[in-house]
């Protein structure tokens, strides 16, 4: 008999406000962006562009760094803070070249056993003619099958909206870290209103059973630590948030070090193999 | 005894679906058993139509060889999941009921044209294919089958993506299934995916789309995210051969475009190509 031992998310009545107000906070434009993360948890940061096959997305940013004399390759989506930005960036939803790109750079920093971080934050990757001719599904494939089999340690933050496959397609960490107010979900709470519920008014319903919370995921097995955010969130306060991240990425950085670049991937494949619940 | 004899039924007349088969491409209308009869393949436009995961390991496998396998691993309800139309759980349960399947992947080994094999064939009758826990749990089971037992594995998809009723750990299989897969190829044994009518989101984001060879039948539709979806974004209308198989291959995504009769012979062909 399959041994199946489900971890369950904390029973309790659905609170379909609650879910649904952190799906807002998580949203909120006020809060820090990569381009904040990257001024304010970095000490300098070197960006590489393009794909090498056909361009540079702009919604996905990698670029080599430094976070408290730790060298590492930093990636993550962009939203964007000014409407100009939000345009060029597409709102932070990725198109394959930006997940090729992604996959380039850290292909880079597994060479020189550089370290990832990754800063997750997007509405999903892009649902558009040009990327599903470009192959949106065989980039975000190939990028989460790259990342499982990274032989250098991967550091990924949830900081505001981890929206499904194109949230994952660089999400795949040893340590998968997750702002308290920050929100991670197989669909959106919309989308999945209007399938399951015929009626994208009813998203709170669908936010509140869909368990998308930073504490939801963590009685899940799906995110390793919640980090804190300041008081009234990490929109409040950029500074604060942004050195919780810090000390947050720096303590994982420190628990992967000394691990056998070698045996990561077979670590990582055990971490991602527990989540649902079997144990074989 | 009532104090009133029933009446007797009256003798049922076939429905129209019990009789004809309309083709989802071009219309057509065929007589059910000629539909069947040529494997659910529409007569006039050659559209390989949905069959289920029994009727295709019957075309794939060698007679008799087939040995499913992790038939007891099966769907969870990690999340209490209930929505409009109810709980997840009763849902699922009744869908087993109905269909007879444990889970939207059937799994085993089985001889392919005589070489030894690790086999998956997704069904889109049970929950419309999608991966959840139990399905991810399954595909990585039968890689380390097929790691251990140095068989190619070839699995066939059919899904419209993520089970969303597991929520966050359905999306997480995504990354289970993509790391399996590799460590088959890793070990140097050949993976065929096979994509089949309709396969979408996040099994197309996964393994469907990371096989050595990526092979699909006429007419099938592949994509991430569905038609409705894109035209509400860009606001445009999408040409008509949109996320087919063809344009798939046009654009670089398919190795090839193998017809149904043909395919068990053409993935031998492959195997035997890579030394099997």
């Amino acid at each position: 008999m399959a041994k199946n031992t489900p971890a369950k998310a904390p029973a309790r009545a659905p609170k379909a406000k609650d879910a649904m107000e952190t799906v807002k906070t998580a949203r909120d434009p006020a809060r820090p962006h990569l381009r904040d993360y990257i001024r304010l948890v970095c000490d300098d940061f070197t960006e590489l562009h393009g794909d090498r096959l056909a361009k540079d997305d702009r919604a996905l940013v990698c670029g080599f760094a430094t976070i408290g004399k730790r060298k590492v390759l930093v990636a993550g989506h962009n939203k964007g803070a000014t409407v100009e930005e939000n345009m060029e960036c597409n709102f932070g939803m990725a198109n394959p070249d930006g997940y090729r790109k992604a996959m380039r750079a850290m292909a880079l920093a597994e060479k020189f056993h550089v370290p990832v971080v990754t800063f997750v934050d997007t509405p999903g990757a892009y649902p558009g003619r040009e990327a599903e001719e470009r192959g949106q599904a065989e980039a975000i494939a190939k990028a989460i099958e790259t990342m499982s089999a990274l032989k250098t340690p991967v550091v990924t933050v949830i900081t505001g909206e981890g929206g499904s496959g194109g949230a994952l397609a660089i999400a795949v960490g040893d340590r998968i870290l997750m702002l308290e107010n920050a929100v991670y979900s197989v669909i959106s709470p919309e989308g999945c209103a209007g399938i399951l519920w015929r009626d994208g008014a009813k998203a709170p319903e669908a936010a509140a059973a869909l368990k998308i919370t930073a504490h939801d995921l963590k009685a899940l097995g799906a995110v390793d630590a919640i980090v804190p955010e300041p008081p009234g969130g990490a929109q409040k306060d950029h500074a604060a948030a942004a050195a919780a991240v810090k000390k947050a990425v720096l303590a994982a950085l420190k628990e992967l070090d000394g691990v056998d670049p070698e045996s990561l991937p077979a670590a990582r494949y055990a971490k991602f193999r527990r989540m649902g619940g079997f144990s074989a | 005894m009532g104090w009133y004899a029933k009446p007797a039924a009256p003798a049922k007349i076939p429905s129209a679906k019990a009789l004809w088969q309309t083709c989802p491409r071009c219309g057509a209308y065929v007589p059910r058993r000629e539909w069947t009869d040529n494997l659910s393949i529409c007569p006039r436009c050659n559209y390989h139509g949905r069959i289920g995961a029994r009727d295709r390991v019957a075309m794939t496998a060698d007679p008799g060889t087939f040995a499913e396998t992790d038939r007891d691993v099966s769907f969870s309800d990690h999340l209490s999941f209930s929505d409009a139309s109810g709980a997840y759980a009763e849902k699922a349960a009744a869908t087993v009921q109905k269909t007879g399947e444990t889970e939207s992947i059937l799994t085993g080994t089985a001889k392919l044209d005589g070489i030894p094999v690790a086999l998956g064939v997704m069904d889109f009758a049970f929950f419309g294919g999608s991966l959840g826990t139990g399905t991810g749990e399954r595909i990585a089971r039968l890689c380390d089958r097929a790691i251990a037992e140095r068989r190619p594995l070839v699995i066939f998809s059919a899904s419209g993506g993520a089970r969303m009723q597991e929520g966050i750990l359905s999306l997480m299989q995504m990354a289970k299934t993509s790391a399996a897969v590799r460590r088959v190829k890793d070990a140097g044994l050949p993976y065929i995916s096979v994509l089949t009518d309709p396969t979408y989101g996040g099994v197309s984001a996964s393994f469907a789309m990371l096989g050595d060879l990526n092979l699909t039948e006429p007419k099938s539709l592949i994509g991430f995210a569905g038609r409705r979806v894109i035209e509400n974004t860009i606001r445009q209308k999408l040409p008509p051969d949109f996320q087919t198989g063809e344009y798939l291959l046009d654009h670089g995504f398919i190795d090839s475009i193998v017809e149904r009769r043909d395919m068990k012979a053409f993935i031998a062909k492959m195997l035997r190509y890579f030394g099997f």
